[in-house]
């Protein structure tokens, strides 16, 4: 029987979607294991206590809440420290964080500070004997590699988006316990954070993803991108890579073997030819369409669905028809 | 201005794998490798910052077997000043592991900064940068898309999940590179020629243990094909027909 | 990029990263707009400094004139590199390297070496080439211009050259006349001329169909009056204008894969996504032969110029065998360029595609630096003994 600490990542006072795939490993892990504890630390400034409860909804048999007024941005060094501090003070069989902005920070910092193996951004993780096996995809998307983690604990980051959170209800206790270092007292301090477009889930939340290519011809025809991301409602924006090194889109938009890789449950790929480099960030969608003027384009071979056709009429087209379907509902 | 660069030699990001006999490496027949492009962007941030401060040294590292060294001297055709290789018969998949090699030889450099890339295309699990900055205690800044040093100081852009954060910080401080900072420079014919003479050490490396090791590889399943509906607008009811009945994404 | 007998094995590090290093460059800055300065027939001037900084000009000449001070498989695969881009382009660096900066180098004082080469180097003196003149082609022993040595020891230049690149663009040309009256092929002397002496001018060459992104001009000397120190003291004859043609030849020889490279990757990747009878045609035999006989032709063609180039650092390749490989390696290569354009149906008329640009380009490549006609006498000659010239 082991126990599994999770890092349950929050902004601000709010959970953030991964959170809850976290610990939906980390239950599947306990339960793995014999029927251990899951422990799961939330940290955040006043008010993030709140959200101890809905942890427990996924599994978390504790929840140790953090609370500080430093923590309203991400205290990287402080929450480190915490986990691996907790981590020394009681055993774990493992370590669970997401693979996010702030998890591939912390993941390796553990790592070092524990002497603990570690696999980052997996898709699967199982018990085998005193290892675990876990499913990777590396070479940016192109192969799946199977890795052994052998050693207690073992650090293991979960891809976002790739293993749906899961119930498994649990009355969580709530275990109040301070930063093992001054949050405040960081070496890398974080001056402003500045918010990306509003009310856009982001790329690696959003079930729908409507990205745009050099088939748009002009930066100012992402509009018709955006218009049809807001029909959906739910959708996030993203770019190729031609586009963004034109400066049509920013850099962090970008879909693609060096930029994001997202797994929505509906892509739209609008005036995008398929390059390899792009396919490599998306290929792993649930359901992809496609909209091209040349049909020969290699997003075809991997489209489910394709519309060929200019980019700039069929957009608007779609667009209409999704919010008169969305009316329907 | 004394700058470290951790680089990795990887396969072409072009390759189509294949899985070798062996079943847990890839086929490396006609594989074509060169430095890791996150490696090389934040190659070209080292000589960039040492250009603007107008004086320094950047020195670049990497750990493996004597194929590295060509990928170091490229480093130093693009204008490195020296290079040092951790000699070792292979690399391990363990991020960790290298960490530990890098952070033995790094120790005693006396340097101002330390960049990796961000991870490498080939394990694609950006451990080895933020690991090794821990072990030297170092501050870190994981994943810069944006870096300015000056004074002794530094300021970076994180991306963040829809939004960004702004960093700063005192060097001696690490940095892993994210893309779109710098384009990195091809080296000229001079800087090729003029890399030979350029010193490049070789010393075992003190490799950690390895606990992350590959089991298996797989090439991801194929898509099953799909199916042009039909051209233009008059396409598009067709489309949301089947977005909402077939795959049930409307 | 086509590799099918693995030569990349066969070079050096330092050769391979020269390649890559130029190729990056062609992709990058070349492509992207060469198809259309093809078509507005303009030379893309403003690469010159990013060549230069590149280190491409006068690349196997010694560093100490501020040259790259590379091996000749490396200038060659420079060559292939650039005419991978441009026949245009490569034309340029060759006139820079091969026919301007190679004759100061290896004709000229020391102290006309360190006053032109670095600076050519940088590409902020660009020199061309005027050996051929309009009646005398294939027999440049036959020139007409003339250069008469005056009693304060300058000289009176007069007569006029025809085709030569960069012509228009050049600070200096490095212009081969007979002297003295004396008009035996024994009286050439090489003359450093800056283009802006008073009686040099130079036209350009209208109405060309190939060659369009390149500068060729006619130039006209009247009474045009040279210092002193605008001989090449080393030069006497017409071997010394040939030994420049013969670097030319060589570097062309490797341009000449570069050109062909470029049009069999096109044809390949399009006979792979072009679908016709519900197959791609790629499938199809007639089609399979065309890359088949590019593939085999191209591959001879590496292997020519690899051995060729080895031979010539080790010091003893001859004329004849450049002249082998220029012939061949151009030969094949306008073939090769003909058939991607065929392989490439209606849209290989398209300035979009490089075939036809290459195909038309390759003609002139034909007809220069000895036409395909003057190296089979060439060799015709080597072989029996005999000269079939006149």
């Amino acid at each position: 029987m082991a126990n599994i600490l999770v890092f349950a990542e929050s902004r601000g006072t709010d959970l953030r979607k991964v959170a809850g795939e976290a610990v939906t490993v980390a239950r599947r892990l306990a339960d793995a294991s014999g029927g251990g504890e899951v422990h799961a630390l939330l940290a955040g400034p006043p008010g993030i206590a709140q959200k101890a409860e809905a942890l427990g909804k996924f599994g978390a048999d504790v929840v140790l809440v953090m609370e500080h007024p430093a923590l309203a941005t991400f205290a990287r060094e402080a929450i480190a420290a915490t986990l691996a501090a907790r981590a020394k003070a009681s055993s774990y069989r493992a370590i669970v964080l997401g693979f996010s902005a702030q998890g591939r920070d912390l993941g390796p910092r553990l790592a070092a500070r524990l002497d603990a193996p570690i696999a980052s951004d997996v898709i699967d993780v199982q018990i085998a004997g005193d290892a675990l096996t876990v499913k990777h995809p590396a070479y940016a998307n192109k192969v799946v590699v199977t890795l052994t983690v052998t050693g207690s604990p073992a650090i293991v980051s979960i891809r976002p988006a790739a293993i749906t959170a899961s119930e498994s209800l649990r009355s969580a206790r709530v275990e109040t316990i301070q930063p093992a270092t001054d949050p405040a007292a960081s070496r890398v301090k974080v001056t402003q954070v500045v918010e990306g477009a509003k009310g856009r889930p982001d790329l690696a939340d959003a079930p729908v993803i409507i990205a745009g290519g050099r088939g748009l011809k002009a930066p100012e025809n992402f509009k018709l991108v955006e218009e049809l991301a807001d029909a959906f409602g739910n959708a996030a924006v993203g770019a190729t890579r031609a586009v963004t090194d034109e400066g049509w889109r920013p850099h962090a938009d970008q879909i693609g073997q060096t930029g994001r890789q997202v797994s929505p449950q509906l892509y739209v790929a609008v005036g995008i030819s398929g390059a390899i480099q792009h396919l490599a960030g998306m290929r792993t969608s649930k359901t992809i369409v496609a909209i091209n003027k040349d049909k020969e384009a290699p997003i075809f071979k991997v489209a489910d669905y394709g519309i060929v056709g200019d980019v700039l009429e069929v957009v608007p087209a779609l667009t209409s028809a999704v919010r008169e379907a969305k009316k329907g509902h | 201005m004394k700058i470290a660069v951790c680089i990795k030699r990887t396969p072409d990001s072009e390759t189509r794998f294949r899985i070798g006999a062996s079943g847990s490496a890839i086929d490396e027949a006609g594989v074509k490798f060169d430095m890791d492009d996150f490696a090389s962007y934040a190659v070209e941030v080292a000589l960039q910052i040492k250009e603007k401060a107008g004086a320094g040294e950047v020195v670049v590292l990497a750990l493996g077997p004597d194929n590295v060294q060509e990928t170091l001297r490229k480093a130093m055709s693009m204008g490195a000043d020296r290079a040092i290789q951790l000699k070792a018969d292979a690399v391990p998949f363990d991020g960790l592991a290298i960490a530990k090699a890098l952070a033995a030889e790094l120790k005693a450099g006396g340097f101002d900064l330390l960049l990796f890339g961000k991870h490498a295309f080939d394990t694609s699990a950006g451990v080895v940068g933020t690991a090794t900055a821990e072990l030297l205690d170092l501050p870190c800044v994981t994943a810069a898309s944006k870096l300015e040093i000056a004074n002794g100081k530094g300021s970076a852009r994180r991306e963040l999940e829809g939004a960004a954060e702004m960093v700063e910080f005192v060097l001696p401080a690490v940095v892993t590179i994210d893309e779109g900072i710098a384009r990195p420079r091809y080296p000229s014919l001079k800087g090729i020629m003029a890399a030979k003479k350029k010193p490049l050490e070789s010393k075992p490396a003190q490799l950690g243990a390895v606990r992350v090791a590959v089991k298996g590889m797989a090439l991801p399943p194929d898509r099953p094909a799909g199916r042009i509906i039909g051209e233009g607008t008059a396409a598009v009811p067709e489309l949301v027909k089947l977005l909402q009945t077939e795959a049930k994404v409307l | 990029m086509l590799d099918f007998f693995n030569i990349d094995s066969q070079l050096s590090e330092e050769e391979r990263a020269v390649r890559d290093s130029v190729r990056r460059f062609v992709d990058e800055r070349v492509l992207p707009i060469i198809g259309k300065c093809y078509v507005e027939g303009r030379f893309p001037k403003e690469l010159v400094p990013e060549m230069a900084a590149l280190g491409v000009f006068g690349a196997n000449l010694p560093e100490e004139y501020g040259c790259a001070g590379l091996n000749n498989v490396a200038y060659g695969l420079i060559m292939q590199e650039l005419e991978r881009g441009d026949s245009g382009v490569r034309s340029f660096a060759s006139v820079q390297g091969a026919l301007a900066m190679y004759p100061i180098y290896a004709f000229g004082s020391e102290e006309q070496r360190r006053a032109w080469l670095p600076k050519m180097a940088r590409g902020d003196v660009i020199g061309c080439f005027g050996l051929t003149e309009a009646d005398f082609g294939s027999n440049p022993a036959g020139m007409i211009t003339m250069a008469h040595e005056q009693s304060d020891g300058t000289w009176l230049l007069n007569g006029g050259k025809m085709w030569i690149t960069n012509g228009s663009t050049a600070q200096i040309s490095v212009v081969w006349a007979k002297t003295n009256g004396d008009k035996s092929e024994r009286s050439i002397r090489g003359f450093i001329v800056p283009t802006n002496s008073k009686g040099f001018k130079a036209r350009d060459q209208k109405g060309k169909l190939s060659l369009r992104a390149s500068d060729t001009s006619e130039l006209v000397f009247e009474e045009v009056h040279l210092p002193n120190d605008s001989l090449l003291p080393k030069s006497g004859g017409l071997k010394s204008p040939l030994m420049c043609l013969t670097q030319a030849r060589f570097g062309i020889s490797w341009g000449a894969i570069g050109a062909a490279m470029a049009c069999y990757e096109e044809a390949l990747s399009y006979s792979k996504n072009r679908v016709m009878f519900d197959r791609p045609i790629g499938s199809f035999q007639l089609q399979q032969a065309r890359l088949a006989d590019m593939l085999t032709e191209i591959t001879k063609a590496q292997l020519v110029s690899l051995h060729l180039g080895r031979l010539k650092d080790a010091g003893t390749y001859t004329p004849q065998q450049v002249s082998l490989a220029k012939r061949n390696n151009v030969d094949m290569a306008t073939d090769v360029a003909r058939e991607a354009r065929r392989l490439l149906g209606a849209v290989g008329i398209l300035a979009e595609y490089g075939a036809m640009r290459h195909m038309a380009n390759l003609e002139s490549v034909y007809t220069y630096e000895g036409t395909h006609d003057v190296h089979t006498l060439i060799l015709g000659q080597a072989a029996t003994g005999m000269s079939a010239f006149q």
